[in-house]
């Protein structure tokens, strides 16, 4: 080419020019900025609005945080201090934290049992939660609610030793059974089980000196500790119940599918507050005469019999998203119901139900506040009661209620959180 | 042994029941019937006794009864010398008032966070998730009690509207804003204001009818006609023509300081502002997650066919886009409904008259009739919850005939 040019041609380049950096507007922050808040007037709009928004909030909180009083007994001495700079009082955090996590009955010298507790629920959780723990964690796991109602409640160790007992025992006898069917197996651990719980309540109560720590009413819990109990343990006990419930909805035996579509939809029709109401005024009338529960276990019973009708429909999807070829490999494997649901069906079933379980946990964990509504002092109820009404605290709003929304938001975002990267690990179809 | 015999006719025996599979399922369900009929009678003795022990009966007459406390916030006449059935449905109303409010302004709202959260703007997405994540993550009740916590020590009192040296000013001499609620112009509809309302139902008909003749016009002869103009138009010129041809029969009767407190005009209780605003913004944050969802769920091939067939953005967005997208939110967006009319009953945090406050709270705490009043309580809602997702059931099948 360059030949048949040379004699028309001044200069004719031979070589590749070397590679140009690009301009600047195309990489780097420029770039981005262009590609993501200035591209178009429409979206710099957007961004400027996004802007003095941020400022505004960022200005208007910065200054009352980083003014805040944090050593004052009384919001009188804070304003007295502040003299009216903006600035929080935080003071009551500082004042009343024990107040705001463990409520205002629980004896404080006996602060450490709960922190133990909760810091025990984190281990025994560990292994439930990250699969390539050693799997040995798995009995603390067993033991915790044991353990945790020893130090929670107090009083002898005996009586959470004899209810894991009847567990053992009950487990050993459905061991023993199995062979036979797995509703045999079933009735042998509720007798074995019965049996040992009946003969433990007697032991305990013989000899209730044994290894006692100082023994706390329900009533006197409260504060955050209420909400993490109640969100803990209803959570726990509905997820059996849910799956049973499911699996009886999904059944081909007419009655028991009734039964089980009634009491869900029952459930999910009515919001928690009436709920609540039977629990506080109603469900007494149905009890023997003369029995009194504590108003904790009553209402424990009616959030758990509320979350497992959520958590059953959760589940119900899982179920009824299983390929049908499943319970048909299942069946042609020649396993019985009990067999193919507890080693086929539940396993999948449970594993595309689980985002849809943590949002009911999640959800339920928010609901536990609502127990303020029927006085109980859980931290909303200790922020509304003895905190607001307190002459010391009266008139504190914003410092308290964020302290509140900061708890709730961090333990029910890090839940959510968990639950997406727990999705990702079970992915297992390869799109 | 070629032969084929017929199996030998067994003799039924016991432990067929619980190992042969034909009659198992017949003796479990047997077991749970006499283990259920078991446990009713079992709470219903224990209830029987209890209520003879307490000199109790079941009796609704209760209702007839003249409830003797007043609501502060009623939709329809009443003291505090009219029944207890009267309150009730006071509190049905009020409950139904905030959450049709409610899901007015969730949907409003969520809507549009939602499409922001799918903007191209990184900061206005970020702020929208960040939105979302707070409010979805923190209990109903906390937003509920921050919100009027907020209107009581923020928003002035009524004493500051007053004298020469106010403090707090009405907003266009119409809406007070006030600690104690809000306070808005009261239409009034005078003599031949029904004519008025007739007018504005029929131009309301008629932008509807006017609309589908030109979609009709458009896919049958494909000529497009104007539509934003005339529907404009047909919403404001024929009933403006109504009001002043009719004399201007309504009239807004303003809110005005008289004494310690605003006479006159609509007024909202602060409890229901507040119920209202936090039920709104708590719901949008997840009905915005739903709107998001089901943006995404349509598949982006759909929107690149749409664009090769040379379609504009927002024609792509209101015909490819938007319809399909709405098969996938609109249901959990009306189980989103169902949960904030649920909600609504933590009214009684606030001291807002809805039916928890006044059938389960005053009436229950009055009577004592408990069991009467919280069975009443919740078949309310469970009349409520089943018929919306009996409309629900309905739609699903109705979008469920188009799908291919």
């Amino acid at each position: 080419m360059s030949d048949m040019h040379a004699h028309s041609v001044a200069y004719v380049r031979e070589t590749m020019l070397p590679e140009q950096e690009p301009p600047s507007s195309a990489v780097g922050v420029t770039a981005w900025m262009r590609e993501n808040l200035f591209r178009g007037w429409a979206n710099s709009l957007m961004t400027v609005v996004a802007i003095y928004v941020i400022y505004k909030i960022v200005a208007g909180s910065l200054p009352w945080f980083l003014g805040g009083i944090w050593s004052t007994s009384s919001l009188a001495e804070c304003r007295e201090i502040l003299q009216g700079a903006t600035g929080g009082c935080f003071s009551v955090l500082t004042e009343r934290w024990n107040q705001l996590l463990f409520g205002f009955q629980y004896p404080s010298e006996q602060y450490w049992r709960l922190i133990l507790a909760f810091v025990l629920l984190g281990l025994a959780a560990a292994p439930v939660l990250f699969r390539h723990l050693p799997r040995g964690l798995l009995v603390f796991t067993g033991l915790y609610p044991f353990i945790a109602f020893w130090l929670i409640w107090g009083g002898t160790i005996l009586a959470p030793l004899m209810a894991l007992a009847g567990f053992v025992l009950g487990y050993v006898a459905f061991k023993k059974v199995e062979h036979q069917s797995f509703a045999m197996g079933a009735l042998a651990f509720l007798i074995a089980a019965a049996l040992t719980w009946w003969i433990g309540g007697l032991v305990s109560g013989a000899a209730p000196g044994v290894l006692a720590l100082e023994p706390v009413p329900s009533r006197n819990m409260g504060g955050f500790m209420l909400n993490l109990i109640l969100g803990t343990v209803c959570v726990s006990l509905s997820l059996p119940i849910g799956i049973v419930l499911a699996l009886g909805r999904q059944s081909d035996m007419p009655i028991i599918k009734w039964i089980c579509v009634v009491f869900i939809e029952l459930i999910r029709g009515v919001p928690l507050i009436t709920l609540l109401f039977v629990a506080n005024v109603v469900l007494a009338y149905f009890l023997p005469p003369g029995t009194s529960f504590d108003l904790i276990i009553r209402v424990i019973i009616m959030i758990t019999a509320f979350s497992s009708a959520y958590i059953a429909e959760v589940i119900r999807g899982g179920l009824a998203a299983l390929p049908r070829g499943q319970y048909e490999a299942a069946d042609s494997l020649g396993l019985d119901y009990a067999q193919a649901t507890r080693l086929i069906i539940m396993p999948q079933a449970l594993k595309i139900s689980i985002p849809g379980i943590v949002n009911v946990a999640v959800g339920l964990f928010k609901d536990t506040t609502l127990v303020s509504v029927i006085s109980m002092f859980d931290l909303v109820g200790m922020i509304r009661g003895p905190i607001l009404a307190s002459t010391e605290w009266n008139g504190v709003y914003w410092e308290l209620w964020g302290f509140a929304v900061m708890l709730f938001f961090i333990v029910c975002y890090s839940i959510s959180q968990y639950s997406q990267w727990l999705e990702r690990q079970l992915q297992t179809d390869h799109r | 042994m070629s032969t084929i015999s017929d199996p030998p006719a067994e003799s039924f025996r016991l432990s067929q029941l619980i190992n042969d599979t034909r009659y198992r399922s017949i003796t479990f369900q047997f077991v749970a019937l006499v283990l259920l009929i078991f446990a009713m009678a079992y709470l219903g003795l224990n209830l029987v006794q209890n209520l003879a022990a307490a000199g109790l009966n079941i009796s609704f007459d209760f209702l007839g009864e003249p409830a003797g406390y007043d609501i502060n916030q009623t939709l329809i006449d009443y003291t505090s010398q009219s029944s207890h059935w009267r309150a009730t449905m006071v509190g049905v109303l009020n409950t139904m008032l905030v959450a049709i409010l409610g899901c007015i302004m969730a949907t409003v709202i969520g809507v549009f966070v939602g499409v922001l959260r799918l903007s191209p703007n990184w900061l206005v997405r970020k702020l929208m998730s960040i939105y979302v994540e707070i409010f979805r993550n923190v209990p109903v009740l906390i937003w509920i009690l921050i919100i009027m916590a907020v209107f009581v020590a923020v928003l002035p009192q009524p004493r500051d509207f007053r004298g020469d040296d106010a403090t707090a000013s009405m907003v266009w001499g119409a809406f007070a804003f006030t600690g104690r609620g809000f306070y808005a112009p009261l239409p009034l509809f005078g003599p031949g204001s029904a004519v008025v309302v007739a007018v504005f139902v029929a131009s309301l008909i008629g932008i509807v009818f006017y609309r589908r003749h030109t979609t009709k016009k458009l896919y049958d002869e494909g000529v497009l006609l104007p539509r934003t103009w005339p529907s404009v138009a047909l919403f404001f010129v024929p009933v403006l023509l109504a009001f002043f041809v009719m004399g201007q029969p309504i009239t807004l009767e303003y809110p005005a300081l008289k004494g310690f407190n605003f006479q006159g005009g609509i007024f909202m209780r602060n409890s229901l502002i507040a119920l209202w605003f936090a039920l709104s913004i708590y719901t949008a944050a997840f009905i915005a997650e739903n709107v998001r969802a089901g943006i995404l769920a349509v598949s982006k091939g759909q929107t690149e066919a749409a664009a090769s067939l040379g379609l504009r953005p927002n024609r792509i967005m209101n015909l490819v886009v938007l319809p399909q997208a709405l098969r996938v939110i609109i249901p959990p967006l009306i189980s989103q409904y169902l949960n904030l009319t649920k909600n609504s009953s933590l009214a009684i945090a606030v001291g807002y008259m809805d039916l928890t406050g006044t059938l389960g709270g005053i009436t229950l705490n009055q009577t004592g009739r408990a069991i009467e009043c919280v069975l009443l309580l919740m078949l309310f809602y469970l009349t409520i919850s089943l018929g919306i997702s009996a409309i629900m059931n309905v739609y699903n099948n109705a979008v469920k005939l188009k799908e291919r």
